[in-house]
């Protein structure tokens, strides 16, 4: 554990993310204009990211970064395309159930970490019973200095491929049903030909 | 210890140009001003993260802020096809032969 440099240093990184990731979701709120909705929607993505790694947890700031700033941005475009360029403004009378339940669900998630174990807590049930087991059988057993990484992919390798295999499978189906453009009778080659 | 300070530093200039840059993508008059706010954006994330590894002492980490440059250019890139052609499929399937033509003027 050579976590000793600079611990005020990532408290301070930590606040001013955090600042920055409230900032972006207001701007998510008070803006009426989709696309910069959207946009700001993929930098609070690379926001929480930045906050990932700070946090360590560099295998799940990846995914944000993959899903959150890449996949879901092109994924709202094209929604986007759907739908019209502006938000309707709404009146105070239909925001008062939505606000009433973002409260009541935002103090339940409060109220939930209260429960939770300090961050870096040794005696948490995260760091005590099988996690401490792979921390030390990695080094010796796996020649991968990443124990997330090396339990995913090496201890959990079955499982891990199995998830590649449903998520495969999945993007095909899509793949399959939206048809891509050129499947059947519209290829866009057959149209060039037509005219020419 | 001169480094380190030079680190510190280069921290917090990063988050003065991130939050110059946030300034962008919130007034930004242009739909244009606020995709290259957002992928300055990126660039400053990657920086901010290679930084914050040198600073952690752990200089391995390098490898996941260059793996965030090329989502960011990727999904600059997704953006930018969504203006040029109004749809992804196009986009896609237009690859034999007509990449440079815009699709409204098709009909």
């Amino acid at each position: 554990m050579t976590y000793i440099p600079s611990l005020d240093m990532s408290t301070f990184v930590d606040i001013i993310l955090l600042a920055f990731l409230l900032l972006s979701a207001l701007a998510v709120v008070i803006m009426r204009h989709l696309f910069s909705v959207v946009m700001v929607g993929g930098v609070y993505s690379l926001l929480s990211a930045a906050f990932f790694v700070n946090l360590d947890a560099v295998d799940v700031a990846f995914t944000e970064a993959a899903v959150g700033a890449g996949v879901s941005t092109v994924l709202m475009l094209g929604a986007l395309m759907l739908t019209a360029r502006r938000e309707k403004p709404v009146t105070s009378q239909h925001s008062r159930l939505p606000l009433l339940a973002v409260l009541v669900t935002g103090a339940a998630l409060i109220y939930a970490t209260f429960d939770m174990p300090a961050f870096g807590d040794p005696g948490s049930p995260a760091n005590s019973y099988v996690g401490m087991d792979y921390m030390e059988r990695t080094p010796h057993e796996i020649d991968v200095p990443n124990v997330v990484t090396a339990v995913l992919a090496s201890y959990r390798g079955f499982d891990t491929l199995g998830e590649v295999v449903v998520v495969f499978a999945a993007g095909l189906g899509v793949l399959v049903l939206l048809g891509m453009g050129f499947t059947g009778g519209t290829a866009p080659g057959k149209d060039e030909e037509d005219q020419a | 210890m001169a480094l380190s300070v030079a680190l510190i530093v280069s921290a917090v200039a990063i988050f003065v140009a991130m939050l110059i840059v946030m300034l962008r993508l919130f007034i930004g008059p242009s739909l244009y001003d606020r995709v290259l706010a957002v992928n300055s954006f990126g660039t400053k994330t990657v920086l901010l993260i290679a930084v914050l590894n040198f600073i952690g002492g752990r200089p391995e980490f390098l490898d996941i802020a260059l793996l965030y440059a090329l989502i960011n250019f990727v999904g600059t890139i997704a953006i930018l096809k969504f203006f040029r052609y109004r749809s992804f499929q196009m986009a896609m399937s237009s690859v034999r032969g007509r990449a440079g033509m815009p699709v409204d003027k098709e009909e």
